[in-house]
C-alpha cells in the first residue's frame, strides 16, 4: 500500500528558480505536484532556520533552488546558499536525518525542463526514504 | 520592606551556578540584606518537607538552576513553581538545556549501556542496571526515573524570567537583585541579559570578516588583539547573546554559547550556520567547486558540539531523531 503523500517544501529566489518553475507551468510540463514553493529573494536569503523549521513542521524534504554559479543578482548570495547548505546537512546527519532530504539546486529562469526533473526526482527519493517523523515535542521558549 | 524569602535549586547541573550566586563576595550581603533563604539544597540543610508543607506562592524568588533530567529534578520544579511568585531560569542548563543537553545527541538506553556497561574502566557482568526501586528488609527504595531526554526548565513549568550564562555573570546577577530590589523587573518572560551580541561586549579588533579557513587551535599563532573567528577560529559570538563581558576571550577562548541566542533568533546553531556560510571561503567563492566548499567546511568537526555546546534540548529539532530504515 502506498503512504501518505510525501511533503516537500521548496524554497526559490525570485531571479532564477521561480522564474524556473514559471516556466515549467507555461510549458505544461508534468510535475509531480506534492510541492509546495516559496519564494524569496535570493537563496542566500533562505535563513538555515527556516530549513529546520520547515522539518520540524512536517516537511519529508527541503529544496533550496537558486541561481548558477555566476549568476546571482545579488552578486554572491548562492555561494553563501552552497556554504550553508553543506554545514546543514551536517547539522541534519548529526541530528540523525538523512542528509539526502535537504538539496541545492541550481535552476535558471530558462530551465523549466530541469525544474520538472528535479522537482520529479526529488519528490521520488523522498518517497523512497519513507516520511520524516519528527515526535518533538512543542518549542515553548517564551523568549521567542 | 518586608524580607523577601529566596529558594535555590539544582537540577542537572554541576554546582557551578551555586558557587556563582557566591562570587558575588562581599556583595552577598546585600542579597542576605534582601531575602531570606528558605530552600538551598547545596548550602543549607533544609528538606523537601519544609517546601511541601509551605503556603502555595509563599516564596517570593525561586532560582531554578540545572536542566530537567530525572523525575526528582521534574517533581521538585512543579513543587518550587507551586510555591514560588517568580521562578528565574538560572543558567544556560535551566534556560536552554545547558551541556547537559547534548545527551539528547544519544537515547536513554545507549547513555545507561554506556555508562553502566561500556566505559573502559567499568566491570559490569552480571549487566546490572540502576532501578526505580527497590525492597529491602525495611521496606521499598526509590530512585528517580531517568527520562527520555534533557529539557530546559521552560519545557516543564513556567519561568518569569531568565539569566543566562555558564555559570551566570555576577554583574547580571546584581542587575536581577537590584531589580527585584527596586521592583523594576521587566516584562515577565524577558532574558534579565543585555540585547546585544558577543561581539558589541569583545575587546578585540574587526575588521573585515573574510575568512580564508576554519582552523584549529594548534594552526594559529594568536596574536592576542585580533578577532579570533577572522584568524580562523570558530568562535560564535557573533550568535551569541552578550553580557558576559567577553569573559571567554578575553581568556583568548573563543565563545562557546553559554549566553544563548540573541533576541528574536530561536536556534542559536541555525544562526551561526547562516554566520559561517557567510564569512568562511569569500576569495577563491567563484572558482570553487562544490567537492571543495564541503572540504573546507568539513574542518567544522561536531557541528553542534561547536554551535550547540549549550542549547541543543531548544533549538529547533532538539534530540537525535530516528529514522526509518
Amino acid at each position: 500500500m502506498k503512504g501518505p503523500d510525501p511533503k516537500v517544501v521548496m524554497f526559490c529566489c525570485n531571479w532564477c528558480t521561480y522564474a524556473g518553475a514559471d516556466l515549467a507551468g507555461t510549458s505544461r510540463l508534468q510535475i509531480n505536484p506534492n510541492f509546495r514553493v516559496i519564494r524569496t529573494m535570493c537563496s542566500g536569503r533562505v535563513d538555515p532556520q527556516l530549513v529546520l523549521e520547515a522539518f520540524l513542521k512536517g516537511a519529508d524534504g527541503v529544496i533550496i533552488g537558486g541561481c548558477h554559479p555566476g549568476d546571482c543578482h545579488y552578486i554572491s548570495g548562492n555561494y553563501k546558499a552552497l556554504r550553508r547548505v553543506v554545514l546543514l546537512k551536517k547539522l541534519l546527519s548529526q541530528l540523525g536525518i538523512n542528509q539526502e532530504r535537504l538539496r541545492l539546486e541550481w535552476i535558471s529562469a530558462s530551465e523549466g525542463k530541469k525544474f520538472a526533473a528535479v522537482v520529479n526526482e526529488f519528490i521520488q527519493k523522498i518517497e523512497s526514504l519513507g516520511p520524516l517523523e519528527l515526535d518533538q515535542e512543542k518549542i515553548s521558549r517564551t523568549t521567542l | 520592606m518586608a524580607k523577601l524569602k529566596m529558594a535555590v535549586y539544582w537540577g542537572a547541573a554541576c554546582g557551578g551556578c551555586d558557587v556563582a550566586i557566591l562570587d558575588t563576595q562581599e556583595k552577598i550581603l546585600e542579597i542576605a540584606e534582601l531575602a531570606d533563604i528558605v530552600f538551598w539544597p547545596i548550602a543549607v540543610d533544609l528538606k523537601y518537607e519544609d517546601i511541601e508543607t509551605t503556603e502555595d506562592e509563599s516564596i517570593d524568588i525561586c532560582l531554578y538552576n540545572g536542566s530537567v533530567r530525572n523525575s526528582e529534578q521534574q517533581y521538585v520544579a512543579e513543587l518550587l513553581r507551586r510555591k514560588s511568585k517568580v521562578v528565574i531560569a538560572f543558567g544556560a542548563c535551566a534556560c536552554f538545556g545547558g551541556i547537559p543537553g547534548l545527551a539528547n545527541l544519544f537515547d536513554r538506553d545507549q547513555i545507561l549501556e554506556r555508562v553502566y556497561k561500556t566505559t573502559p574502566s567499568t566491570s559490569n557482568p552480571d549487566n546490572i542496571y540502576p532501578q526505580t526501586e527497590v525492597k529491602v528488609k525495611e521496606g521499598t527504595l526509590f530512585l528517580p526515573h531517568f527520562q527520555a531526554t534533557v529539557s530546559a526548565l521552560d519545557k516543564v513549568v513556567e519561568v518569569d524570567y531568565y539569566i543566562p550564562g555558564c555559570p551566570p555573570p555576577v554583574n547580571l546577577i546584581m542587575g536581577a537583585v537590584d531589580a527585584i530590589k527596586t521592583g523594576n523587573l521587566p516584562p515577565k518572560g524577558s532574558v534579565l541579559a543585555p540585547e546585544k551580541s558577543v561581539c558589541d561586549e569583545c575587546p578585540r579588533e574587526r575588521k573585515e570578516k573574510a575568512i580564508p579557513e576554519i582552523k584549529r587551535f594548534y594552526q594559529v599563532q594568536d596574536d592576542g588583539k585580533t578577532c579570533l573567528l577572522e584568524q580562523g577560529i570558530l568562535c560564535i559570538g557573533p550568535a551569541v547573546r552578550a553580557g558576559c563581558e567577553g569573559a571567554c576571550i578575553k581568556a583568548n577562548m573563543p565563545c562557546r554559547g553559554c549566553m544563548g541566542p540573541t533576541p528574536g533568533v530561536i536556534d542559536q546553531g541555525a544562526k551561526m550556520i547562516g554566520a559561517i556560510g557567510s564569512v568562511v571561503g569569500l576569495a577563491d567563492e567563484e572558482i570553487m567547486s562544490e567537492s571543495e566548499v564541503q572540504e573546507l567546511l568539513d574542518k567544522v568537526e561536531d557541528i553542534i558540539g561547536c554551535l550547540h555546546s549549550f542549547t541543543l534540548p531548544v533549538a529547533l529539532i532538539n534530540k537525535k531523531i530516528k529514522e526509518k530504515s
